[in-house]
């Protein structure tokens, strides 16, 4: 099978998922997006990277190690639910601060946001040590 | 004094940092937060017996759960123990596990309980109470399988776990009777109005379910056979937990109920019996042990019996006879087990008959040592001389049952006399032979600890009066909810108490001499042992295994055919019944579909058919990806775009997924016999008609629509004008929080299992 294709595609392709799960993650909260979806289009443009390029080399290209996102993005979405209980408001209470930015409007940022990334951290985590296995296992057999 | 817990729940987290620490220093460095906090809650000590401190933080409000704390001379008193007898074993613990390469999880679960117990004796929450009782169960059990390498730890872990969380079931059942019946869960104010629970239908319930709970935390026959097992734990642990402080959270919360339910003569009867026959059984077990730990152990269940017995009898004599024997207990009992703990450290066993003459070796320890077996024993002038003076004095003034409890008390103080000569003076002071010179006197960390106490045990019992102005006198009063005189002294005369005492004396010492024949008389008696409850909980375990394994062969058979039938199955029956309850009702309006719903609507039938055709897994899993296409075109058509995104990603994933495996699965073939296509086909059919018709009669049912409420709701108060991303973070980000933690764990069980089966560690 011609993988050319495939390798030139995926590298193309990668950067651009990665700024549309951006993109979705960011707008979620008013618009169709958020961190499960954001998580599932940067898997899929993982995986085809993966899929073209085999382990080693997609586990280069990340600066972090996949299984630490689990760790980081369960205890990111616990803070944002804890943050309030600081502010003696309920656990999960949804806390919300504004900015305004000149010439832009204004910013609106709060816990829930917060919260939505520890979800596509914590779904981009898990989803890429399962495929990473399988794509792993694939090899050794 | 929310404060107060948290920091010992910090300090817990913070062990991983102390790790490069010098491993002697550790116990020091540690101790001192017990410490710190002992001083400051003397401090606040002093004004409480006239006005307790109340502190609140709301927490759960709509469940009647506040992080409310009480300071009254009762909780003052029982923390004091706490932090005291806390910080004199975490120093000793330094010492003691000074090669263990666990230490910080050691100090972790220790710290972890140490908050826990302190949360319970302050809390003013009825479920805040319960929260901590669990949590106490819980790092009990997690103290006592500390050695997880040890079958035997693990089974005793368990044991322990099984019946106190058990019993705080049975407990939390009360509780919540009691909120039910005040409408309140603050201590401050049902306290206030205890003849709201007394004319409460629910009385007779709420107390037997709270006495039960608060027996099977105390040990009290017949929940009493964890505690002997909880031994298999680290020597500091017996000291701390299962002597001087968890076991005396049943004590405490029958004590802080006292007002609510006691006088009653339910309360009399049922607190008397089981309280006599734990100080009974628990005191005569006691000699006929060989093990040091276990003497002490089954004499704590002795002692907690003698509690349980006087607050039953509840007469202002027995408070306070409980109260200064609680505090004595807690004091001479805890410096038992930490010389205990020594001399196995120093000789390498705990065989009483193996132990002879090692004042000579360890002169400290052996100090240590008698001092607090004498105010085991109740020998003048002892503070648990006084404590037992007031006992009898309590027993022989009680008008209906003098002439059961007195006579029972003192055989059980004889034989609580016997062990504390067994424990504390023989293994001391007796000929033996000669110790090598090697063996001496362990380090100052582990010394101090139990000499404080025992030294302590002394002068309470020359100079009560520090003690009861503070604490105890305040303490019995929040007890007998009646203002009450705390006078303690060494001397009360010649009355017939002393002569009670006197006899006690000659008797344990008869007794002690005795043992041995004693011992063997005994043998005669292991028929009896067939009965005891240790045997009943085993078979029921047993049982319930066994149960478990039938059920599991028949549910988990390793089928996922089998697995997929069991749902669908009852998902279908599930909705039938539902169907047939609401009487049949069949919706006839319905719209026509639209040529857009038309043509998905055809990709959907198209694909199952395909699906249901083809023959090889690649072409089978294009085909149900154009049925989720079909459903995706059903989601856009109905605005619901995320949905749509979702369903077109998973469909996405699953066919990498697939594809990734393809090389692992095994060749399609036609396996399946004609009848399993036809029950395949009818599972089928029956499901996907029984979700058909569900979705079909949902709008039928009239009721508060919770959609509409997320609609008004989600700008203004959620900030996000995408409804379903508000509800998955901000209005229902519970779910969805245990949702990615399970998907965590699924990622993480993945990863180990594909790199186990390679034999490679994670």
């Amino acid at each position: 099978m011609n993988l050319n294709l495939l390798k030139t595609g995926a590298k193309l392709l990668l950067p651009i998922f990665v700024v549309m799960a951006l993109w979705l993650l960011l707008r979620g909260h008013n618009a169709p997006g958020g961190g499960f979806i954001a998580a599932l289009v940067f898997i899929t443009g993982y995986g085809l990277y993966l899929f073209a390029y085999g382990v080693e080399a997609s586990r280069r290209i990340l600066p972090f190690d996949p299984r630490s996102l689990i760790g980081v993005g369960l205890l990111t979405a616990l803070f944002s639910a804890a943050w309030p209980v600081v502010w003696r408001q309920p656990f999960f209470q949804g806390m919300w601060w504004s900015w305004d930015l000149p010439g832009w409007g204004p910013l609106m940022l709060g816990t829930p946001v917060l919260f939505d990334l520890g979800v596509f951290l914590v779904v981009s985590g898990a989803l890429m040590i399962i495929l990473t296995s399988f794509e792993e296992s694939r090899w050794n057999s | 004094m929310l404060a107060a817990v948290l920091s010992c729940y910090l300090l817990a987290l913070l062990q991983p940092i102390f790790h490069p620490f010098d491993r002697r220093r550790v116990g020091w460095l540690i101790g001192l937060l017990p410490m710190i906090l002992t001083l400051q809650f003397w401090g606040l000590s002093e004004e409480v017996g006239l006005n307790p401190l109340v502190e609140s933080y709301a927490w759960v409000p709509f469940l009647g759960l506040e992080a409310s704390f009480l300071l009254d001379g009762l909780s003052a008193t029982l923390a004091l123990m706490v932090l005291g007898i806390g910080a004199g074993v975490m120093v000793y613990s330094g010492g003691y596990l000074e090669d263990h390469p666990d230490l910080d999880r050691f100090f972790s679960y220790m710290l972890v309980f140490m908050g826990s117990m302190l949360g319970l004796v302050l809390a003013g929450n009825l479920l805040l109470i319960y929260v901590f009782w669990e949590l106490t169960s819980f790092s009990s059990f997690l103290l006592i399988g500390f050695h997880h390498e040890r079958p035997g730890a693990r089974g005793a872990a368990q044991r322990a776990l099984v019946v106190t969380v058990t019993g705080g079931l049975m407990l939390l059942a009360g509780l919540i009777l009691i909120g039910q019946a005040a409408g309140t869960y603050e201590l401050v104010e049902i306290l206030a109005h205890p003849e709201v629970i007394a004319n409460s239908p629910y009385f007779e319930a709420i107390l037997v379910l709270v006495a039960l709970g608060c027996f099977t935390k105390s040990a009290q026959v017949p929940f009493h056979f964890w505690l002997p097992g909880a031994m298999a734990a680290p020597t500091p642990v017996s000291a701390y937990l299962h002597s001087a402080t968890m076991v005396n959270a049943g004590i405490y919360l029958l004590a802080r109920l006292h007002p609510l339910l006691g006088g009653s003569d339910l309360w009399f009867y049922l607190l008397g019996v089981t309280g006599l026959a734990s100080m009974l059984i628990g005191a005569v077990t006691a000699l006929m042990q060989e093990d040091l730990k276990l003497v002490l152990a089954y004499s704590s269940i002795s002692v907690l019996g003698v509690l349980v017995m006087l607050l039953g009898i509840g007469t202002e004599m027995a408070l306070k006879a409980m109260l200064v024997l609680l505090v004595g207990h807690g004091l001479y009992k805890s410096a038992l087990f930490l010389v205990a703990g020594i001399v196995d450290h120093v000789m390498g066993t705990r065989e009483v008959r193996r132990l002879q003459g090692l004042s000579k070796i360890m002169p400290i320890t052996a100090l240590a040592a008698g001092l607090a077996a004498f105010s085991n024993a109740g020998i003048p002038p002892m503070f648990g001389f006084v404590g037992k003076e007031l006992l009898y004095e309590a027993g022989l003034a009680h008008s209906g049952w003098y002439y059961v409890i007195l006579p029972v008390s003192m055989l059980s103080s004889m034989f609580l006399f016997a062990t504390a000569w067994l424990v504390g003076v023989h293994p001391f002071w007796s000929q033996g032979p000669k110790h090598p010179k090697t063996l001496g006197e362990p380090p100052l960390s582990m010394w101090l600890g139990p000499t404080v106490f025992a030294l302590a045990g002394l002068f309470f019992g020359i100079f009560p009066g520090h003690l009861t102005q503070r604490l105890l006198e305040p303490a019995v009063q929040a007890v007998f909810a009646q203002p009450v005189q705390v006078e303690l002294e060494l001397w009360h005369g010649l009355t017939p108490t002393l002569f009670f005492s006197i006899l006690t004396v000659v008797g344990g010492f008869l007794f002690f001499l005795g043992r041995d024949r004693l011992q063997l008389r005994s043998f005669a008696l292991r028929p009896l042992a067939q009965l005891s409850p240790l045997r009943l909980y085993h078979s029921s375990l047993e049982g319930l295994q066994r149960m478990a394994t039938i059920e599991t062969r028949f549910l988990q058979n390793g089928y996922l055919r089998f697995y997929l039938i069991v749902i669908f199955g009852s998902v279908a029956l599930l909705q039938l019944v539902g169907w047939a309850y609401s009487g049949w009702v069949f919706p006839l309006e319905w719209e026509a579909p639209d040529l857009a719903e038309l043509a998905a609507l055809a990709l959907i039938f198209g694909g199952t058919l395909a699906a249901l055709k083809v023959r090889s897994f690649l072409r089978g899993i294009f085909s149900v990806g154009v049925v989720g296409l079909g459903v995706v075109l059903f989601f856009a058509l109905h605005s619901a775009p995320d949905l749509a995104m979702t369903q077109v990603l998973v469909e996405t994933l699953s066919l990498v997924l697939v594809v990734l495996m393809l090389t692992k699965l095994p060749h399609y073939l036609k396996r399946s016999s004609r009848w399993v296509y036809l029950r395949d086909g009818a599972v089928s059919i029956l499901f996907g008609a029984s979700i058909s018709l569900g979705l079909l009669l949902s709008p039928a049912f009239e009721g508060a629509r919770v959609s509409l409420w997320h609609k008004a709701l989600a700008l203004s108060a959620g900030h996000g004008g995408n409804i379903v991303n508000v509800i998955l973070v901000d209005f229902r980000a519970l779910d969805t929080l245990g949702e990615i933690s399970v998907l965590a764990a699924a990622g993480i069980g993945v990863y180990s299992l594909f790199n186990l089966k390679r034999g490679r560690t994670p």
